[in-house]
């Protein structure tokens, strides 16, 4: 599924020749990504938005919950500003935001600003430690299959680690979470198996969110490599014969980064989903155990919030990975700029 | 793509599994949901024979529950596909049909839909929608639709560059019977593919949800639903919870089997077999005249370049390259000139062997392991095309100078002086600023100039080039080669130049060795090659196809009929003898040996017919 759905905007071949221009393609290519971010950002804020406005029905009436008297409704269709035009709700939206008052919570009284600075620091931990772990065990493993089994050597090898990550790939995080938490934490004893209390509580969790991802980035990147490693560069690198190292971590490694990396973006962003998942079966407290708290409690403000910070954060991680892109391979900057 | 998909066992037992569990959603609900439904006391209970996954809270059997709950599981995956591909193929249908401004919007619009976690995007629907089986479907079959978009917008694009559609558009066909007509038949089979990948994701997406307990709700549930519950006492009984994790991974796996399976076979290049290396053979033929030459710098005696089944590429050739001198290489692709050359570089494709009596630059024994700090600085190797050869993420200085100071030992200044003044010798303009630019910020020309520079950095006692001009312009190539020659003249580098041009070899070459189907016809002087006075008719042949300035242009240019045989077809006789207008039957029969003559050898039964005609 990764190479069918690829941006149409990987990085040009060998034989594309870019236009000779002066100056660094820096300054415009970061001037494009940014317009980008800006263009995202009022779509989330018009999604979130949107949240509330688009239930089916009475909104005040479903955040109320079935029980609740008239009179209560009616109350917190005032508090929400529902009775005012569309219009002005989402200016009164819009300005909030920009004064970094994201509402409050109306089952705690708690501003959204303050769950979410109590609760991001969590997801945070575990969601970057995750995509640091999937892309430090991934790259390695898959570089190091393609060149052990490149040329049809060690068949069996080649097999083994196919089906190993076909299975292991297939299984969702929360199975997994559930396996984990079986085997180590109630079998074993060896990890807890909930809760942030101490470091080791961070195993389980890192492990339920990172083995998937692992699995299909290592096998898109033995793929990519085993592409490289066919490629005349990687001939010429030959010719000098350079230490293994040196041969596959400066030569080829850059070179199938970039496709790695654009593939890759997607799990990286997957990632972040997946967390909300193994936060709730490890009872986390992060970001996605506070939304899933809200959605049973109805509590809108805390959904939106969190839904659009999570939706901000899935963009950085993507605007990351574009300038990453461009530290390795600069080819890749004058294209996404040319259309940001 | 039927046989193919016929051989691939993971496609079949993925499609096995996925037969099982269709039939299993079709059946269960009438066998079990009484067992699944019915409130016992009997509350709790760990596994048994009995209650092979336990009971839960209401003293139902789980395992009843788990397999009644198949059907749901996959209507709901049904749906969730059918949405994503309809709702995103018509998206990607309709911006590609929008004409390029729509296009380009559309476009951009699909990579932030697709880079936001699905996960996310279902809660925000759970939100609006309020839990259950409808908006699980919803959440995740629009969560789905941007991948179907984007790759039909990305097909789209492939095939529309395609030579009928343009010859369609500009007949005036419009482009929505463009679509339908041409353009959507020739992507069904990555579609096939991208429809099982989004039927195994759904299914995930949609156990999770009702995992997370915002899924589909109780009285109704699902694999998920069932595993949320199996959870809550997890620590007393682990059966409900083990046994639909199982059932969801088997499921799971099977879908990942068809989708691995079908892009197997879509994709042809992948699950081509191959042995790994050749047996070393014993050679066969008697060392050839002059593997012996004592003053010879670089000596190939009997080397054959084997494939794993053990056809020879290159069969059994041996030729001697004198200290200074300029030795050519030439024959039509596929005669195993570029491969011997890569031989005696030691830079054979990793599939490949070589396997030779000698094979030998100077001292270092090739047939061995030569050190690699040797191997690199005293053979240098100039490459056929220098936009494909220099790594395109590094920066030149870096590349050109990477032998001399890995090898060398010269410090980074050092070697970037040395570089500045090889890149000077080599014409290239503004040197200093060459070594902090990339690749593709140079002309081919440059590149190549750069590449030879790069290879006589270390001052080797050899250099190959490997068609060296192939890949340039014909201004270019001149220019190139008038390099060469000058190296050749100043240092007294000797150089293997192997080219399919018998203009580029008459340049500048000293002797000529010509190749065909994977053998030595014939080696002769360069005077000899440009007075047409060879004596194998397959070199007379390409000389005949080199147009000269002498060639009258009134008369077609000749070509040799027919073309080489597969080394693996390699015939009995001479390689050449079905193209040759002398060919007698003795050499369909009767392979002929390189007969040395007073200037050169050549393998041609032709040449001993002449003395006996004579005597």
């Amino acid at each position: 599924m990764e190479t069918l759905i690829a941006s149409p905007e990987a990085p040009p071949g060998p034989k594309a020749a870019a236009p000779k221009t002066a100056g660094s393609p820096w300054p415009r290519f970061l001037l494009g990504r940014l317009a980008g971010f800006a263009g995202v950002l009022v779509m989330l804020v018009v999604g979130t938005f949107l949240i509330v406005q688009l239930i089916p029905g009475d909104p005040a009436q479903v955040m109320a919950g079935p029980d609740a008297s008239q009179a209560q409704v009616e109350q917190i269709r005032h508090e929400q500003g529902l009775d005012k035009p569309l219009l002005a709700q989402f200016g009164d939206y819009a300005t909030g935001l920009l004064q970094g008052d994201l509402g409050s919570s109306y089952t705690s009284g708690i501003p959204v600003s303050e769950v979410i600075a109590n609760r991001l620091p969590f997801t945070a931990q575990i969601a970057f430690l995750a995509v640091a772990i999937a892309l430090v065990v991934s790259i390695p493993l898959g570089m190091a299959i393609a060149v052990a089994c490149r040329g049809g050597r060690r068949r069996t090898l080649d097999t083994a680690f196919t089906s190993v990550t076909a299975v292991l790939g297939s299984i969702p995080e929360f199975v997994l979470a559930t396996l984990l938490i079986m085997f180590f934490a109630i079998k074993l004893n060896m990890f807890p198996p909930s809760g942030a209390a101490t470091l080791d509580s961070m195993v389980l969790p890192i492990l339920a969110l990172t083995i998937a991802p692992i699995c299909t980035l290592a096998r898109v990147v033995r793929r990519e490599t085993a592409t490289v490693l066919a490629m005349d560069y990687m001939r010429t690198a030959k010719g000098r014969r350079l230490k293994a190292l040196r041969l596959y971590g400066r030569h080829a490694l850059p070179n199938l980064m970039t496709s790695t990396l654009t593939l890759g973006g997607l799990v990286l962003t997957g990632l972040l989903g997946g967390a909300v998942i193994v936060e709730f079966v490890f009872q986390w407290p992060g970001l996605g155990t506070g939304v899933l708290d809200a959605l049973v409690k109805r509590d809108y403000p805390v959904i939106q919030g969190v839904v659009l910070l999570l939706g901000i954060l899935a963009t950085l991680l993507n605007l990351l990975v574009d300038v990453v892109l461009g530290l390795l391979d600069p080819r890749s900057l004058r294209g996404k700029a040319g259309d940001a | 793509m039927m046989q193919k998909l016929r051989r691939s066992p993971a496609l079949m037992l993925g499609l096995a599994g996925l037969a099982f569990f269709v039939v299993l959603g079709i059946v269960a609900p009438f066998i079990w949901t009484d067992r699944a439904e019915t409130l016992t006391d009997q509350t709790h209970l760990a596994a048994s024979a009995e209650h092979w996954f336990g009971t839960d809270a209401l003293g139902r059997d789980i395992f009843a529950r788990t397999m009644v709950a198949t059907r749901l599981t996959l209507l709901m995956c049904l749906a969730t596909t059918a949405i994503a591909a309809v709702g995103g193929i018509g998206f990607g249908a309709a911006i590609w049909v929008g004409g390029p401004r729509v296009r380009a919007l559309g476009q951009r619009v699909i990579d932030v839909l697709i880079s936001y976690p699905s996960v996310i995007f279902a809660l925000a629907m759970v939100a609006i929608l309020g839990p259950g089986v409808g908006t699980s479907i919803v959440a995740i079959g629009l969560a789905t639709c941007p991948a179907f978009a984007r790759l039909t917008t990305n097909l789209a694009a492939s095939i529309a560059g395609r030579d009928f559609v343009s010859t369609a558009r500009l007949l005036g066909v419009p482009p929505s019977r463009l679509l339908r007509r041409h353009i959507l038949p020739n992507i069904a089979e990555p579609l096939l593919v991208l429809l099982s990948v989004a039927f195994t994701v759904s299914l995930k997406a949609l156990s999770g949800l009702s995992f997370l307990g915002v899924g589909v709700q109780a009285p109704d549930y699902d694999w998920g639903a069932v595993l949320h519950k199996g959870l809550e006492g997890i620590y007393l009984n682990p059966w409900p919870a083990l046994g639909p994790s199982l059932v969801i991974i088997l499921a799971g796996l099977s879908g990942g089997l068809i989708g691995d399976g079908l892009a197997a076979a879509v994709n042809p290049a992948a699950g081509r077999k191959r042995g790994y290396r050749a047996k070393v053979e014993a050679l066969t033929s008697v060392p050839a005249y002059d593997a012996h030459d004592e003053d010879a710098l670089a000596v190939a005696d009997r080397l054959s370049v084997v494939l794993p089944d053990g056809t020879r590429l290159v069969d059994e050739v041996s030729f001697a390259i004198k200290p200074s001198e300029v030795l050519g290489l030439v024959g039509e692709s596929g005669s195993g000139k570029s491969l011997t050359a890569m031989a005696l570089a030691k830079l054979l494709p990793d599939d490949l062997t070589a396997v030779a009596g000698t094979l030998k630059v100077g001292d270092l024994d090739l047939n061995g392991r030569p050190p690699a700090g040797r191997l690199a600085t005293e053979i240098g190797i100039v490459y056929q095309d220098p936009s494909a050869s220099f790594n395109p993420t590094l920066k030149l200085g870096g590349q050109l100078t990477e032998t001399l100071r890995k090898h060398g030992g010269a410090s980074r200044a050092a070697a970037a002086e040395q570089a500045v003044g090889q890149l000077a010798a080599a014409r290239v303009t503004l040197p200093e600023q060459r070594l902090k630019q990339y690749p593709y910020e140079l002309s081919g020309g440059m590149r190549q100039r750069a590449m030879i520079a790069s290879a006589l950095l270390t001052s080797p006692k050899l250099l190959i080039a490997d068609e060296p001009t192939t890949a340039l312009d014909v201004t270019v190539q001149a220019e190139v080669l008038g390099l060469l020659r000058e190296a050749n003249e100043r240092d007294g580098t000797a150089i293997l130049l192997i080219s399919h041009d018998v203009g580029v070899i008459s340049a500048i070459c000293d002797r000529v060795v010509v190749m065909y189907a994977g053998r030595i016809v014939e080696t002769l002087p360069i005077e000899r090659l440009r007075a047409g006075e060879a004596e194998h008719p397959y070199t007379h042949a390409l000389l005949a196809a080199t147009p000269t300035l002498h060639s009258p242009v009134d008369e077609p240019l000749s070509s040799i009929p027919g073309r080489p045989p597969h080394p693996a077809g390699r015939p009995a006789g001479c390689a050449f003898a079905s193209r040759c207008p002398l060919a007698r039957q003795q050499c369909h029969d009767e392979l002929p040996v390189l007969t040395v003559t007073d200037t050169g050898a050549t393998a041609c039964h032709a040449l001993h017919w002449d003395k006996e005609v004579l005597a």
